[in-house]
């Protein structure tokens, strides 16, 4: 597989969007974008794009709270093969401590709370952080240069 | 995303669906038309995911809410056509088992009876 230079010829994607889930197509239009060139199959493109749609929905959702007076701040780049996606939002943060974990018996039938878990199971390392001034950051990392994902597994 | 019913042999309801479903786009949509079909007194439902192209986390909560919501009024639903991706989705949660899952339409139809 050849590799695209150390960092993305564009530099990183920033963006400001407004709290509308509407928004996060368009976000997952740029990042398919910047996977471009990285030899990547669909199967992986995809379960990359599902993560990010994870991520921005949580911080529309449960961040902000589709407040559109509040902002969620998306930043995107590859840098030395590896993809970084940060998102941060403007509410009043979680302790991801308390996430229940969708896969126990009790949790099994609810009808949400698996988002950070499929952001988890299709990206290399998901860390969350609390930041100054209130909000929530999460990011996002995956190694392009580790492989495809098999087709169908 | 476009939601059609139709009735097959049985009473059975096949919903079929087209598009996402994800936040915001469709996965409302298709709590109301199961919840439609359930306050109606339909208690086989199936439905047909074959043209579905995306499903994301809060759609799956959906699925799972429907779900829940035909057996507590002691009916059955069960899924037809699940294209590759969803699978992965539904097996990675575990909720693949919960789901009875069919390619061939007569026979999800007769499943029920």
């Amino acid at each position: 597989m050849s590799l695209p230079s150390s960092s993305s010829e564009t530099g990183p994607i920033r963006m400001s969007l407004s709290s509308r889930f509407e928004n996060i197509e368009m976000a997952q239009h740029l990042c398919g974008k910047l996977l471009e060139g990285w030899d990547l199959n669909e199967e992986t493109t995809h379960w990359i794009l599902m993560a990010l749609r994870e991520g921005l929905a949580n911080a529309i959702k449960h961040g902000n709270d589709q407040d559109l007076a509040k902002r969620v701040h998306l930043e995107m780049d590859v840098k030395n093969h590896i993809l970084l996606i940060r998102i941060r939002d403007e509410g009043t943060g979680f302790d991801p401590g308390e996430v229940v974990d969708p896969l126990a018996p009790e949790n099994r039938f609810k009808t949400s709370g698996r988002g950070i878990f499929y952001m988890k199971t299709f990206m290399d390392e998901v860390r969350f952080s609390r930041v100054d001034g209130g909000g929530m950051e999460i990011v996002l990392t995956k190694d392009l240069a580790q492989g495809n994902q098999k087709e169908g597994s | 995303m476009k939601t059609t019913v139709r009735e097959a042999a049985g009473g059975v309801q096949i919903v079929d669906l087209k598009g996402k479903i994800t936040i915001g786009a469709g996965d409302v949509q298709l709590r109301e038309t199961i919840n439609h079909l359930v306050e109606a007194g339909k208690k086989n439902i199936l439905i047909n995911m074959h043209d579905v192209t995306t499903i994301d986390s809060s759609g799956i909560g959906e699925l799972v809410g429907c779900y829940t919501s035909v057996t507590n009024k002691g009916g059955k639903l069960k899924l037809l056509h699940l294209p590759p991706k969803i699978n992965d989705v539904l097996t990675v949660t575990q909720l693949i088992t919960v789901f009875d899952v069919y390619e061939s339409e007569p026979e999800a139809v007769a499943s029920f009876a």
